[in-house]
């Protein structure tokens, strides 16, 4: 456990952050009327793709796990292929699992729709780009003892972080506060990006203050 | 007798919450003080001259009367837009088709022709818009108080003052006909009287036609002063059809021919009124106070002009009760006593009279009389209680001083010029005080005893202390069980009898709730106390908590949603998410420990110290898909959702009304046939199952019940739904037929129902054909065991030894001769004997419950039962079993079993509020009613509504039972992974121990008595914290806007969910005893001296 990593991980995290913060401002430069909350739809796909883009650069810059020996042009097209569907596939399981929480089947389908693409985008993405479309890996890093970097651990932390604040943001919807952020998913997306940035904040320090007791076998 | 000793603390826990419940009730719901104070004609309501006419003139009381005679007709459920004048359609637009507007064309025509002799009011109800509650209203023109509102099927004759008690005792003749309800409310109050029965909501023709044969021939007798026609079928058109029906359309045809021809045969000196009592919502229900609800039409009409304006563009709204004073006074009679509304001023103004200012001091006149009245009953009631709140009361004393005083001015100097305009600031003035006067009894009618609440509150969260506490001390190794449970029963009954005497001998009055608190709480006091010196002392508190953990989280945003009405509302939203989350928590869970996927999936070896050392490591794959179905199944459940009233926003599903109000042919047989296929699937995988485990083949009589009396409680259940559903279109010459038998197909089924029950009672073990110690097969299969015992174990674990090798025997002679069949195969169902014992009654108790309900919530039971094996599964999975020690059934079980109770509440059509009860119910083989009794309706409705509570409380100990049960599935599979020889060897020797199932809870008796009393302890825990949540929120909240909209009804429907819930739970542990009885008795036939 080395200090340095530490240092690294908060600031790609800080990175991450500040991502979301900027995807709340930049777009309102070039769109009239731009709000979180009135045109939230398109807010979700900016936030989508800052997001997605700020890990890809983290990914190429940081590297923070060797990548496999076979490193030709074609291995890496399939591999990105494959992260495609893999991102595909976790968008389809998100909303499949939001309609069966209760989600309205026929209406608000594009609305549920991207709120899986964002919670995918908080979740799958950073697996993808820590660990790869690797499903063995992942099951690994989501159980018990499974963790062998404090990169991996982060991930934990923020990935669970974003699904229970995603979980926490149903919760206001019966209220009569008559607010319009009550609205599906308005209110579960912001969880969700709340729920992510908490996770992106703690984790540094998480581990930070537990860096003693954490040992990782491969590290 | 460990196990009676389970029963009767489960039982005392109970009782303790029973008094909690009752003690808080008692402060919660009380209601409205009722005067039995009188007016009466000599006695004025107040000092100063009565108006012109008053006193002397023939039939004039505190004022002269306009009317001798008066044709009252009571349309229940007459909603104002069922009355309202139709625009005729602008041209271009469409004209509103709705079946209910505009057929009411006797109003309407009316109205435009004699618009001086007819008026019509939106009439403000106060809810509960109960018929009975507004029909009080009516004639005492007070307010109805809220506990009323379940009392409808026990009316009883109102005391306080009343129209109907002034008419007789002025000796007016009052004939009455239509609905019997008005026979409870005023017993012998009327000359004549024509009853007809009112409770059966589907019959739309009874009432009406009755009322009809005799409501002119009585008109034109001319032998009554008051005729009051109480029709019915509007009302039951709207249960039955709801009112966009096209039978809605034909019943406010047939009620505007019955105005119609009482307007032709109206005499001069009579007054018509036609007024709803009430309104309806969308679905034809009423009891709440939606908008729908509370608008009711009211409607005067004199033959003689009557009224100086016509009707506005828009009618007015008045409040219903204003009916009452404005009645009394019209006929010349005094108001009511305990009256608080206001005179309506119309029918006071008059049409044609000579002296121009003299309407309006008759009008100031009549609300001052009525402002009288109020004010003296403001007078009495306050020396009565302390209801009303001093300050308020003072302010609307020193008005009505006021008005009144400047009234007394106005009478003594009347000059012409500035009385038109100084009258008018009068009848203001007097308007205002009765306004007043009303808002503030309204407001202040909810009055509670704080201390009671409280007292209550506290018994109920102690009492679910002594369940969290006992529950964890209950597989500690010292719990004392023989004495603990014993000891508060003693001191109950030795307390109960002590006050019981000293009431007797002192004669002092202690009202009963209080005694029973008192009771409960000397019961509980001894045994805390023991408690503590006997065992507190020696080991830590805390370690008898309950671990924090993410179930408790859930389990107390649970608990936290009582306390908002939003929540509240939205509960059958908000359970099946809880429940789903507490699914993929589970699942979660098990993944999180590594019992999820099988190792190789994992990838890497597993890493760190603690890999799950349980010896049940195999992986449960399966857990996923139970899961996924499990989800998938509360999503399906959520399809039946019924809407509360306050989200206009939301749909109810349609698929929640019988079938008999579905219109189109083709969609009614589909669903006629999805619902048969639901009832045939569920039997028939009730039969997989028990065959699966072996049970359905043995020849006891229960299992022949199950194998051919099921059916027959199948085919009863559709051949009743396929003669309910089409009621209507059967052909005249069958009606007595269909009648007939749909009185007796429940009947039949339900009777089926109980002798499967009693037959399982009786004999409860599912296992054996003959096994008497005469029969010769038996002997041979026990002869290893006659002889000595070979070691200690032997002598302890006798019986699992005789079933491990009848299973031996079984597996030798399974491809003998089946003469041979029963004995073997009898054995090998050993394993599962408890858990098909409470399949079984499950199955029993749920196709009368089944047939309570509307035809397409089979569909439900169907998902309730595969949801629930399908979570018994889950939660199997993640219990490890072979585990010697102490039985625990974990808190994620509970609350998972607990929240699926709730949401199958919810998705069988219910909601915690009156007017959505299913009163249909009582009619489910009581097709003309029940006559008098109450308790057979009461019982019908209540099993309806309390459906779930009842079949998953029963069901509870399939919680402990389930993980031995899958016991045997696990073993298989790892049959079928070869190892070398040796390793096989073991494996078997394993797979022995393991397909043991149940009969591992009779290895150790005390455990199992400990898991059972802890399991019970536990869910009346969850059941608990809920009941005394509602309490709290009630408590707290009691100010608030919803109270008695949202939290009130919540509160009582979870009380009585409560009380069905625990004695659910009593029954089902019983049985398990019974079981376990039965089972040792069979076990003493192989062994007489060491049988448990
Ligand atoms: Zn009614
Ligand atoms: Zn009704």
């Amino acid at each position: 456990m080395k200090d340095p990593d530490i240092k690294r991980l908060l600031y790609a995290h800080l990175l991450c952050i500040f991502s979301v913060i900027l995807s709340t401002f930049i777009p309102s430069i070039f769109l009239e009327n731009f709000s979180i909350l009135e045109t939230h739809l398109t807010w979700l796909c900016v936030c989508s793709a800052f997001v997605t883009a700020v890990n890809l650069v983290l990914y190429l810059v940081v590297k923070p796990k060797t990548p496999s020996k076979r490193s030709s042009l074609s291995h890496k097209v399939a591999r990105f292929l494959k992260c495609c569907i893999y991102f595909l596939i976790s968008c389809f399981g998100f909303h499949v699992i939001f309609v069966l929480y209760g989600a309205p089947l026929i209406e608000l389908v594009l609305e549920t729709f991207l709120f899986a693409v964002i919670l995918s985008t908080f979740t799958t993405v950073p697996c993808l780009c820590l660990l790869g479309p690797n499903i063995r890996a992942w099951l690994r890093v989501f159980s018990r003892n499974g963790v062998t970097s404090i990169w991996e651990n982060s991930l934990q932390i923020t990935t669970i972080s974003s699904i229970v604040g995603a979980w926490l943001g149903a919760f206001p919807i019966p209220l009569d506060w008559e607010r319009p952020w009550q609205v599906w998913p308005i209110s579960c997306t912001l969880g969700a990006t709340f729920g992510y940035v908490a996770g992106l904040a703690i984790s540094p320090l998480w581990i930070y203050w537990n860096r003693k007791q954490l040992t990782y076998k491969n590290n | 007798m460990q196990k009676v000793f389970v029963l009767v603390f489960l039982a005392w826990v109970s009782f303790l919450f029973y008094a909690g419940i009752a003690l808080f009730t008692s402060g919660f719901l009380l209601t409205r003080l009722e005067l039995t104070n009188y007016s009466s004609c000599q006695e004025p309501p107040g000092p100063g001259p009565l108006p012109r006419g008053g006193r002397g003139e023939p039939g004039a009381c505190w004022m002269a009367s306009r009317f001798s005679r008066v044709v009252l007709v009571l349309i229940d459920a007459l909603r104002f837009d069922f009355a309202q004048p139709q625009v005729s359609p602008m041209p271009g637009e469409p004209p509103a088709s709705l079946p209910f507007l505009g057929k009411l064309g006797t109003l309407q025509r009316i109205l435009e022709m004699q618009p001086h002799h007819a008026w019509l009011y939106r009439a403000q109800v106060d809810p509960p818009t109960t018929t009975m509650q507004r029909l009080k209203a009516l004639t005492t023109g007070s307010l109805p108080t809220f506990i009323d509102a379940g009392s409808n099927f026990a009316s009883h004759s109102i005391v306080e003052d009343n129209l109907i008690r002034q008419l007789t005792s002025a000796g007016r003749r009052v004939v009455f006909m239509g609905d019997d309800t008005w026979k409870d409310l005023f017993p012998g109050a009327f000359s004549r009287a024509f009853f007809f029965p009112s409770f059966n909501v589907r019959d739309l023709h009874t009432v009406d036609n009755g009322i009809l044969d005799h409501l002119y021939p009585t008109m034109e007798s001319g032998d009554w002063d008051v005729l009051i026609a109480h029709f019915l079928g509007v009302d039951h058109c709207g249960h039955k059809h709801g009112p966009h029906h096209p039978e809605m359309a034909k019943k406010l045809s047939q009620m505007d021919q019955v105005i119609q021809g009482l307007v032709d045969r109206l005499k001069n000196d009579t007054l018509l009124v036609v007024a709803g009592d009430h309104g309806m919502t969308m679905n034809g229900d009423h009891g709440g106070d939606s908008e729908l609800e509370v608008s009711a039409a009211l409607f005067l009409y004199s033959p003689v002009a009557l009224f100086p304006n016509p009707l506005p563009e828009e009618p007015e709204v008045i409040p219903q009760i204003s009916l009452v004073p404005t009645l009394a006074l019209l006929l010349g009679l005094p108001i009511p006593f305990g009256n608080i509304g206001e005179v309506m001023t119309e029918p006071f103004a008059g049409y044609k009279d000579s002296q121009p200012h003299s309407s309006p001091l008759t009008q100031a006149s009549a609300l001052h009389l009525n402002a009288q009245q109020v004010s003296r009953f403001l007078h009495t009631y306050s020396a009565a209680t302390q209801d009303l709140q001093v300050k308020e009361l003072q302010q609307l004393q020193s008005l009505f001083s006021k008005a009144s005083a400047d009234y007394h001015q106005l009478l003594q100097s009347p000059r012409q010029a500035e009385a038109e305009a100084a009258l008018q600031a009068v009848i203001a003035e007097l308007q205002q005080f009765l306004r007043g006067a009303r808002a503030m009894c309204i407001e202040s009618w909810a009055q509670f005893s704080l201390a009671r609440m409280a007292g209550g509150a506290a018994l109920l969260a102690a009492a679910c202390c002594l369940c969290l506490w006992a529950s964890q001390w209950t597989t500690s190794p010292g719990f004392p069980f023989c004495r603990l449970p014993l000891m508060p029963v003693a001191w109950c009954l030795a307390g109960a009898v002590l006050c019981a005497g000293l009431l007797a001998t002192t004669g002092l009055k202690l009202e009963p709730v209080v005694l029973v608190a008192v009771a409960a709480v000397g019961s509980l006091l001894p045994f805390l106390w023991e408690a503590w010196a006997g065992w507190g002392a020696r080991r830590p508190q805390a370690a008898l908590l309950p671990t924090p953990g993410p179930v408790l989280l859930l389990l107390l945003i649970r608990w936290a949603a009582f306390f908002s009405d939003s929540f509240v509302i939205a509960e059958a939203r908000a359970t099946p998410f809880l429940l789903g989350s507490l699914i993929l928590l589970l699942v979660a869970q098990l993944h999180w420990e590594g019992r999820l996927l099988p190792p190789k999936l994992l990838g890497v070896p597993r890493l760190g110290p603690s890999t799950p050392t349980s010896p049940s490591q195999h992986s449960n794959m399966h857990a996923l898909g139970l899961g996924v179905g499990l989800l998938f199944c509360t999503r399906l459940a959520g399809l039946f959702h019924r809407c509360p009233e306050e989200t206009p926003v939301c749909r109810s599903s349609p698929w929640l009304s019988p079938l008999a109000s579905m219109v189109g042919g083709q969609a009614k047989n589909l669903w006629y046939g999805a619902c048969v296929g639901a009832l045939v699937t569920l039997l028939a995988a009730v039969r997989f199952w028990l065959r699966r485990y072996g049970n359905l083949k043995s020849p006891e009589p229960p299992v022949l019940f199950v194998r051919w009396g099921l059916p027959l409680m199948v085919l009863g259940t559709v051949a009743y739904w396929a003669l309910a559903s089409g009621v209507d279109e059967a052909p005249p010459r069958l009606r007595a037929l269909v009648a007939g038998a749909s009185t007796l197909l429940p009947r039949a089924v339900a009777g089926l129902a109980a002798s499967g029950l009693m037959l399982l009672l009786w004999r409860p073990v599912t296992v054996l054909g003959k096994a008497g110690p005469s029969a010769p097969r038996t002997r041979t299969v026990l002869t290893p065991f006659s002889g000595p015992p070979t070691s200690q174990a032997d002598l302890d674990y006798v019986v699992p030894q005789i079933y491990r090798h009848m299973q031996d025997v079984f597996r030798g002679q399974v491809e003998r001769t089946s003469a041979q069949g029963p004995l073997t195969v009898a054995a090998y169902q050993l394993g599962s004997v408890y858990s098909a014992a409470m399949v079984t009654a499950l199955t029993l108790l749920a196709f009368p419950l089944l047939l309570l309900h509307a035809e397409r919530i089979s569909l439900v039971f169907l998902l309730l039962f595969l949801q629930s094996f399908l979570l018994l599964h889950l939660l199997a999975a993640g219990i490890p079993v072979t585990t010697p020690g102490p039985f625990t059934v974990p808190w994620q079980a509970i609350s998972a079993w607990v929240l699926m109770a709730t949401q199958t509440f919810y998705s069988t059509g219910h909601q915690p509020v009156f007017p959505a009860i299913h009163w249909q119910a009582a009619f489910v083989g009581f097709p003309e009613g029940h006559g008098s009794s109450t308790w057979l309706p009461a019982l019908l409705v209540g099993a309806n509504t309390f459906a779930s509570h009842l079949l998953f409380a029963v069901g509870c100990p399939l919680l402990l039972l389930w993980p031995f049960l899958c016991e045997s599935q696990g073993s298989q599979k790892r049959r079928q992974t070869p190892g070398n020889e040796a390793e096989a060897r073991v494996r078997l020797k394993e797979e022995e121990e393991e397909a043991l199932m149940e009969m591992r809870l009779r290895d150790s008796p005390h455990h199992f008595s400990a898991a059972l009393l802890q399991l019970g302890l536990k869910y009346l825990f969850v059941l608990g914290v809920q009941i005394l949540a509602c309490a709290l929120a009630a408590f707290i909240l009691r100010r608030h806007l919803m109270v008695w909209k949202v939290f009130a009804p919540k509160f009582i429907f979870e009380a009585v969910g409560f009380i069905v819930s625990s004695v659910g739970l009593l029954l089902g542990i019983a049985l398990v005893m019974r079981v376990d009885g039965a089972v040792s008795s069979w076990f003493k036939q192989f062994w007489p001296s060491r049988g448990n």
